[in-house]
Order: C-alpha cells, then sequence, then structure tokens
C-alpha cells in the first residue's frame, strides 16, 4: 500500500473520533443534568472501583435510562447504514436502502396487526420481526423463482417493490379497521419510529441477531466488491455468488427486521450514510463497511439526541432522520459527478 | 505439445434451445485460439458454456484431461481467468482494487487480500505496463486503459487460460494494436493460452495460432489462420467479397491480410463514396 491509499483508508479513524465524542456527551443531554466528569465516572465505576462521589439518582439516570437508549440508537444506526452498504454492493446500485426487499413493510404490517390484537411491547416487536423476515423470504423465493432465467438481480428487486406494496396495502387496511380512539394513533406513531421507550430488555433481545449480523457482512466484506462488478463477472474470478448473496440478505435482513422491530421504521439512514462513508474512505468494502457501522452509529445518535432535547415532548426520530436526510442526500447527487472518489 | 483444455462434443444454449452442437476443441500452452463468426451464432453461449456460467447442454470440458464438471467454483477460476468487455461498475474503485480482486480464486470466502496478494496485482499490472494508473479511479480511465486492467485483473488470478470476449471492441485503432500486442507477449513469455472472440478477420491473421470459425449453420471450420479463413469463408459467412493479400516482411516472413472489395451483393454497404 503506497503512503496515499494508506492516508485514505486511515480516515475510518474520523468516523470513530466522532463516534466516541457524540456518545460521551449524548449522557449529558436531558432534563437532568449530569456533570461530564460524572458520566466517566459512573461508566468507569462499572469496570473499576471508584468511590461513588455522584448521587445515586445521576447514576440510575445514565446506566438504567440513557445507556440503553444510546446503545440502541447506536446498534440501529450501524444496522442500518451497513445493511444498506452491503445491498447496494449486492444489488450493484447505488440508491438501494435496506428496505428495497420489503422488511420494513412487512415489519410494519407485523406491527401494526399486533397493536390490532391489542398486544404488548414484547408482542408487538416479535410480530414486526417475523413479519419482516416473511415479507423478504417472500421476495427472494420468487427472486429465485424467476431469477433463474435473465437478470437475477433486477428480478428480485422488482419482486421487493411488489411485495413491499401489497404490505403497505396491509398496513393501511388494519389502519382502516383500527380503533380511532386507541390502536390507529398507536399504529401511526409505532410507524413514525422511535427509540423513546427502549428498554433495557428490549436491547438485550436484539443486540444478538443484529451483532452476528454486522459479524457476518464483515466476514464477507471483501467479497461484497466482486458482487458489484455482476453475477458473471464475480462467478468468474471465482465467487460463489449465490451463496454470498443469500448470505448477505439473511445477515442485512435479521439486523433490519430487528433494528424495526424496536425502533419503527427509521427512513433514508440506509441510504445516505453509506454515500457519506464512500466520500471519507472510497468505495472498497474492506474498508467502507467497519467506516458504515461507525458512522451510522454515530448519526443516528446524534439526531436521537436531537429527537430527544429540541423539544419539550419528543420528536419522532423517524420524522428528523427524513427531516435531515433529505437535503443532505440532494447535496450528496450533486456531487455524484465526482463519483464519490476520494 | 500437451493439451490444456478440451472440449468433447460439447453442445451449448439456453433452456431448451441449443445453439451450437458437436463442438470438439483442443487448445494447448501458449496458443491464442480466435474465435470468428457472424453476431447471434453462438460466440458468447459458447463461452459462457465455457467458463461454466452455463451448464453444458451435451458433452463436457476437460482442464488437464480432468472433466471439471464437479469441481469448485473458486478451483476453476484459478486455472481459466475471464476478460469481459470494458465496462463501469457502479462504484469508483480504484485500478489497483479491481485488480486486485483477481485473488478471490485463491482466497477463502472471510479472507481479504494480504500483502502478498496485493504485490500479486501490482506485479499484474506492470506486466501491461499500467503500473502507473493503480490509484487512479477504474470509471475515470480510458477505455483502452481498462481493457488492461481487466487483462491485468484476469492474470491476477494466475490462470493457464485467459478466455477474452472481444477485447479489442470499442478500443480505438491505437489501443487495439497495444492490447493485442500485450496479449501476444503474454502467451510468448508466460506460456497462457489465450481464447478470445473477434470481429476483425485480419486481427486473426495477425495474432492467432489457430483458429475456429463459425458459419451460418453453426458448424465450426478449426486450423490454422491461413487454412480457415479464405475468400470462400469469409463470402459464405459475411456475404463479402474480400481478396486475400501476401505481405512479404523484412524479416523474410509472409504476412496475410484480407482486403475487402466492392461489389457486396445483398448487403449494399461500402458501394456508396
Amino acid at each position: 500500500m503506497t503512503t496515499k491509499d494508506a492516508a485514505t483508508s486511515f480516515r475510518w479513524i474520523w468516523a470513530g473520533i466522532g463516534l466516541a465524542g457524540v456518545f460521551l456527551s449524548s449522557f449529558m443531554i436531558g432534563r437532568f443534568p449530569v456533570a461530564p466528569h460524572h458520566v466517566v465516572a459512573i461508566l468507569a465505576s462499572q469496570l473499576l472501583p471508584i468511590d461513588p462521589s455522584w448521587t445515586t439518582e445521576a447514576a440510575t439516570i445514565v446506566l438504567k435510562v440513557r445507556l440503553p437508549r444510546i446503545l440502541s440508537a447506536m446498534l440501529v444506526g450501524a444496522a442500518l447504514s451497513s445493511s444498506g452498504a452491503a445491498f447496494q454492493g449486492v444489488f450493484r446500485n447505488p440508491m438501494v436502502s435496506p428496505d428495497i426487499l420489503g422488511v420494513a413493510a412487512g415489519a410494519g404490517f407485523g406491527a401494526a396487526l399486533a397493536i390490532l390484537a391489542g398486544m404488548s411491547g414484547l408482542g408487538i416487536q416479535a410480530a414486526a420481526f417475523v413479519g419482516g423476515l416473511i415479507a423478504v423470504t417472500a421476495t427472494y423465493a420468487i427472486g429465485s423463482w424467476r431469477g433463474s432465467q435473465g437478470d437475477g438481480v433486477l428480478v428480485m428487486v422488482l419482486a421487493g417493490i411488489i411485495v413491499g406494496t401489497v404490505f403497505s396495502a396491509g398496513i393501511s387496511l388494519t389502519k382502516y379497521v383500527a380503533d380511532p380512539a386507541n390502536t390507529l394513533p398507536a399504529i401511526t406513531f409505532w410507524l413514525m419510529g422511535s427509540l423513546a421507550s427502549v428498554t433495557s430488555r428490549d436491547l438485550c433481545l436484539v443486540a444478538l441477531p443484529i451483532l452476528s449480523g454486522l459479524c457476518l457482512l464483515n466476514l464477507l466484506r471483501w467479497r461484497l466488491n466482486l458482487l458489484s462488478f455482476g453475477d458473471d463477472e464475480a462467478r468468474a474470478l471465482g465467487v460463489d455468488v449465490r451463496k454470498i448473496r443469500l448470505a448477505v440478505i439473511v445477515a442485512a435482513t435479521l439486523m433490519t427486521a430487528s433494528s424495526v422491530a424496536i425502533s419503527g421504521v427509521i427512513g433514508l439512514v440506509g441510504l445516505v450514510v453509506p454515500h457519506l462513508a464512500r466520500m471519507l474512505v472510497g468505495p472498497n468494502y474492506r474498508i467502507l463497511l467497519p467506516t458504515c457501522a461507525l458512522l451510522g452509529a454515530g448519526f443516528l445518535l446524534a439526531v436521537d439526541d436531537l429527537a430527544r432535547s429540541l423539544a419539550a415532548g419528543e420528536i419522532p426520530l423517524g420524522i428528523l432522520t427524513s427531516l435531515l436526510g433529505a437535503p443532505f442526500f440532494l447535496a450528496l447527487l450533486f456531487n455524484i459527478r465526482k463519483g464519490w472518489a476520494t | 505439445m500437451t493439451t490444456l483444455l478440451e472440449l468433447k462434443g460439447l453442445a451449448c444454449g439456453y433452456g431448451g434451445r441449443t445453439v451450437l452442437s458437436d463442438i470438439d476443441l483442443s487448445i494447448s500452452p501458449g496458443e491464442i485460439l480466435c474465435l470468428l463468426g457472424p453476431n447471434g451464432v453462438g460466440k458468447t453461449t459458447l463461452f459462457k458454456t465455457i467458463l461454466r456460467l452455463l451448464p453444458p447442454q451435451a458433452g463436457s470440458i476437460h482442464l488437464h484431461g480432468e472433466s471439471v464438471a464437479a469441481w469448485p467454483i473458486a478451483s476453476f477460476a484459478a486455472k481459466v481467468g475471464y476478460v469481459p468487455q470494458a465496462h463501469t461498475p457502479p462504484f469508483p474503485f480504484s485500478v489497483l482494487d479491481v485488480v486486485s480482486m483477481g485473488r478471490a480464486a485463491h482466497l477463502g470466502a472471510f479472507a481479504t487480500p494480504s500483502v502478498k496478494d496485493m504485490k500479486i496485482a501490482r506485479q499484474s499490472l506492470e506486466v501491461l505496463d499500467i503500473g502507473h494508473l493503480a490509484h487512479r479511479p477504474y470509471t475515470e480511465i480510458s477505455g483502452g486503459e481498462r481493457q488492461l486492467a481487466l487483462i491485468a485483473r484476469a492474470l491476477t488470478q494466475q490462470p493457464e487460460i485467459l478466455v477474452m470476449d472481444e477485447p479489442t471492441s470499442n478500443l480505438d485503432f491505437g489501443n487495439q494494436v497495444t492490447v493485442l500486442n500485450h496479449i501476444r507477449a503474454l502467451t510468448r513469455d508466460s506460456n497462457i493460452a489465450v481464447i478470445m472472440t473477434s470481429h476483425d478477420p485480419n486481427q486473426a491473421l495477425s495474432y492467432a495460432t489457430r483458429v475456429a470459425a463459425i458459419d451460418r449453420k453453426g458448424s465450426l471450420a478449426i486450423g490454422t489462420p491461413p487454412t480457415v479463413i479464405s475468400e470462400a469463408y469469409l463470402f459464405a459467412t459475411y456475404g463479402v467479397r474480400t481478396q486475400m493479400l501476401r505481405l512479404p516482411q523484412p524479416d523474410g516472413s509472409v504476412r496475410l491480410l484480407c482486403l475487402p472489395l466492392g461489389g457486396m451483393e445483398g448487403h449494399g454497404l461500402c458501394a456508396a463514396s
């Protein structure tokens, strides 16, 4: 590696430093004030024997209230961004987002049904997760059944659009029959996406599928480069395209469905962050994918900080990511002719 | 000479439709086999079948005498490299990134290229005199440079055979000669065998050691360039009248060239101007 390459590939450090900064300052945001040195000390006291110089309220706020939410925002941000980046390679299209195969619509439908049936937190999350898996399985089945002759990628993307539309219709139908006094607003609010009600139990439930998906994608990350050249070429270079693509779809779907299950539908993160990461470190997935995870974690955490601090009440996170992401993405579009290169 | 790749009674096509059948063909190290034939006659289908992207409808493919039917994808790619026509991927990878992707066949599914792999990629660039392009975005270099980068990527696979799909299409005159001279040098210096398609009989006459010419009925004529590329073949296949020219070279050898003549029959080309 030459110095120029090395310099570019080390720029992921900035994503890491940014994430660390946002992580620490996030503990100080909120109605209950906690001093910076107390935040560090409280966190450190979990690992090291430190005499408490802080109040028990401060410790409770930091560890029981803010820490689960901060970790959830980071996990969801990393999951959505990494799945988006992986899908952009697998489907050879920089405009693809993690819900291209219908996972968000499927999860939304599952959650809406569960709310309609009067289920509570865990039931809604399970239903969302299962709904997302069903939608992607349907898409994949249609895609591999029709895609064996002709362009498999194109068929799969089109199948995803159709499956997504069917599940969106399902969401509308559930809303239509929902009780306007209680279940309808609950469904609507859930679909807007928010981390306001996240608990440490939620965090523990989704951490395993998200982290294992993240590991699998990162193990396969160099092969993603090859898939972006098309099936025939990748195969001629020695890549078992079907297997790798299936592994990527399984990993990304697990991660996205888990994210949607605890946070609802959060738009644009999976589309915008991979492009930001490409501007920072270039298109090689070897460095791009880990950078995406760091950047996505930092981005969603920062937006979630805004969501809980901008107004007296919570602003739904999904609304903010879309409002902030859209102008951001437009700015990126004007840079496309520079080719995302460094 | 030893036989490297052998096609025995191969039939190829899509789905229920057979495009070419009963192909018997073999290639030895250091050879350049040029596949000639009109558009739509099945050259691409044959290539895809040789590369195992399409299953053969009949017959078999052998490497060093061993049938490749049950070979894993990566083991086959470690022997047979593919050079597609120059194209644009969706992301601006650097040329070195693209070329190092040739190492995939030699790496495990979870591996990334090591320092040694990057060194092999750099050597491939040097062999083709494009080392200076290593850090340029692949999407921004010229068509000829891109074609050379794709050849470098295939060399990085360290294969024994290169399969090239019209390596000179879309290239200007200078780049065509550059690319073909590099291909010839490769077969001489590293004993690689090359199978390539071309639309230009003169390229086959100048560079190929053997020619496989497919006619409109789908039958294959194989032999040295002067025996296969004749006025009769060119007229029967393309409907073009030609004249074969023998050009004595300063070193005593004789080069053959085919010159298209006016008076197309039923094609109405050339007569204008």
